[in-house]
């Protein structure tokens, strides 16, 4: 395990530095950062001291070492638009996404499993059709048009729930929290159900597919034959199983859930990083995409290691130390 | 004569339904006594495990037994509820799998799947269902078991497992064990191992034995009486001695014939001419003649069961009479 964990965290400071790589070498491509920054009626003498007084001059090796150099400090640099450090700006915003995409991954598992087990048990039936038919509006309505959907029955003709932004925050073990009360709550519903969606529709197919290719094993039949209760079969012997695939996507998908709420946040002004890179981009606020690209990419590293780990405590055929 | 254990009456299981059914097996009838040891003998495709699955009402849709009665200990399993079978199987009527790699659950532990089959049908305490777990598997001669509960699947081999399978049939002292070609997937040496294991303990606790085998030289060591299967039917049954040495059916006679252990050395076998009728293409009449040397026209005709003194056969042209 320890050999393990040491192999794999040599691997993410290699993908890491690929990533800075690629990510400075892409920056670099979009074009000349002076353009935006020096006015158009400078002389070339002002323009030449502002382009060594930010290091542009220099030749693009040295930039990338004093690129790295800054990052291995923490210092990725200080955004255009808010004059802050941009790593500080992706942190404070980072909270507000991670709830959101928590929130929507328990409504994509509360939902998904049951619904998923019902349809594998029952296949061919009208219960499995109905749940299966739902599946494929989830998976193939596109995801903001389901937004706008949702907003307009749930905040416009319904008037249940507001549409936008993020309501009052409390604090609950610690964590700063929409959840804490029923308004904040109220706030978070309509995102977080937007966001859950697809991944509602894809833990129902998982899940199904699992259940329709484990109950016909040996093992299943034998777990019968011992007198088990189906409850017993089905929530132990099953689930375990198909638990396995299904840590597998889930943890991957929660990655893209925190990484690509883009859509989600647009739509409901919903204060997260999504929402941060689009305004960014927009305004060219070159630091900020940077710091952006690489937290992302961290946090699949991370999210991947967890997975193995996790892996290894449902599969005990899966030994880590020779992976 | 008390009745049987097990009194099987006339047994028909399908997968399917209308035109297209396959009559997976299509009338089989016979009994098992307290103790008793019966070898169910076949081909593949004959029905033989279906039938052993239809005892324990573990047949699953396409499949469905369409009739007989399956009467255990007096009570008629078909049709019974399902909390009903699932009180009897583990507990009265228990199943030895035939492919051992495949009947234990890869992901929990051999101490998870032998507890929940003791707390399945005993409300006793947890450590009380540790404990009998563990001696059931230094019963079956596995070495330090209380280690072995914790360990999974993948760390035993084929005849540890097959060992595992035997260890939970026993937990609760069945009655009836059915087992399912249960060494047909182990080596040579360990198969002679799991049988002599198999024959100790179903003498020491009294259980009757249903084993299913295609494999005649295994089951004239191990039963008492032989049912040989062919086509979804029982075409003979009798004690193993009459069946194996006075075989009366031409079937019969034809499976010990492609014995090795039985030829003459130096010659050569002498095998069934033929493949074993598809389930969905049967012919009518006897569903061997197209296969029998000693078939005549009077085969196109349902042959009847002969009885003689505890040796019955369904044959028009019996390879001898009866002994008087």
């Amino acid at each position: 395990m320890a050999v393990f964990v040491i192999r794999r965290l040599m691997q993410s400071l290699i993908v890491l530095a690929a990533t800075a790589a690629l990510v400075f070498l892409g920056v670099f491509a979009i074009g000349d950062p002076g353009e935006m920054l020096i006015p158009p009626d400078a002389t070339p003498a002002e323009r030449a001291q502002v382009m060594a007084a930010l290091g542009l001059d220099r030749p693009l090796p040295v930039q990338f070492v004093t690129f790295l150099a800054n990052i291995l400090q923490g210092d990725f640099g200080r955004s255009f638009v808010f004059d802050q450090p941009s790593i500080a700006l992706i942190l404070g915003r980072l909270p507000a996404t991670l709830e959101l995409a928590f929130v929507a991954l328990a409504i994509a598992l509360v939902l998904g499993l049951p619904l998923g087990l019902l349809a594998g048990l029952r296949p061919r039936t009208a219960t499995d059709e109905a749940i299966m038919t739902g599946s494929i509006l989830g998976f193939s309505l596109p995801n903001f048009w389901q937004g706008m959907m949702l907003i307009m029955i749930f905040a416009v003709w319904l008037g249940w729930l507001p549409s936008t932004g993020r309501g009052p925050r409390g604090t609950i073990l610690g964590i700063e929290t929409s959840l804490a009360s029923w308004e904040g709550i109220r706030h978070l519903i309509l995102p977080a159900t937007n966001l859950a969606l697809f991944k509602l529709a894809l833990v129902i197919r998982l899940t199904r597919t699992g259940v329709r290719e484990t109950m016909p094993l040996d093992f299943v039949k034998f777990a019968r034959a011992k007198g088990l209760t189906e409850r017993r079969i089905v929530l132990v012997h099953v689930m375990k199983t198909i638990m396995i695939p299904l840590v597998t996507v889930i943890g991957m998908e929660l990655g893209s859930l925190i990484a690509f709420a883009v859509v989600t946040e647009t739509i409901f002004a919903w204060p997260g990083i999504g929402k941060l890179l689009i305004d960014s981009i927009m305004r060219l606020d070159r630091p900020v995409v940077v710091a952006y690209l690489l937290v992302v990419v961290a946090m699949f590293i991370t999210l991947n290691f967890l997975v193995d780990v996790l892996y290894s405590i449902l599969d005990p055929r899966i030994r880590l130390g020779r992976a | 004569m008390t009745a049987p254990l097990l009194d099987v009456r006339d047994l028909r299981t399908q997968f399917g339904t209308g035109v297209r059914a396959v009559k997976a097996v299509d009338g089989v009838s016979f009994t098992v006594d307290r103790g008793e040891i019966l070898g169910l003998v076949g081909e593949s495709g004959s029905g033989k495990s279906i039938t052993g699955f239809s005892i324990l009402g573990l047949i699953e849709p396409p499949g469905r037994i369409e009739g007989g009665r399956i009467l255990f200990m007096g009570e008629d399993l078909v049709g019974a509820p399902r909390e009903a079978l699932r009180r009897i199987r583990g507990k009265r009527i228990a199943m030895i799998f035939q492919d051992p790699m495949m009947t234990l659950n890869p992901v929990l532990t051999i101490g998870t799947q032998m507890v929940e089959a003791v707390l399945a049908h005993d409300a006793v305490p947890r450590r009380t269902a540790v404990e009998r777990a563990r001696d059931a598997l230094g019963l079956v001669g596995i070495p330090s078991p209380d280690e072995r509960l914790k360990a999974y699947p993948h760390q035993f081999s084929g005849g540890m497992r097959q060992r595992v399978a035997i260890a939970i049939a026993l937990l609760h002292r069945p009655d009836l064990v059915i087992a399912d070609e249960p060494t047909t997937a182990l080596d040579v040496t360990i198969q002679s191992q799991i049988l002599y294991e198999v024959r100790r303990l179903a003498d020491a606790f009294g259980m009757a034995l249903v084993w299913i085998s295609h494999d005649l030289g295994v089951v004239a060591g191990l039963a008492d009486r032989v049912a040989v299967m062919y086509a979804g039917r029982i075409v003979e049954t009798g004690t193993v001695d009459d069946v194996l040495d006075r075989p009366a059916h031409p079937y019969t006679r034809g499976l010990m014939d492609a014995l090795p252990a039985t030829a003459v050395p130096g010659d050569r076998l002498r095998p069934i001419p033929g493949m074993a009728p598809l389930p969905t293409s049967r012919p009518d009449g006897c569903p061997f003649r197209t296969r029998c040397f000693a078939a005549t026209d009077a085969c196109r005709a349902e042959p009847v069961v002969t009885v003689a003194a505890g040796h019955e056969w369904r044959c028009h042209h019996p390879i001898r009479e009866p002994a008087a």
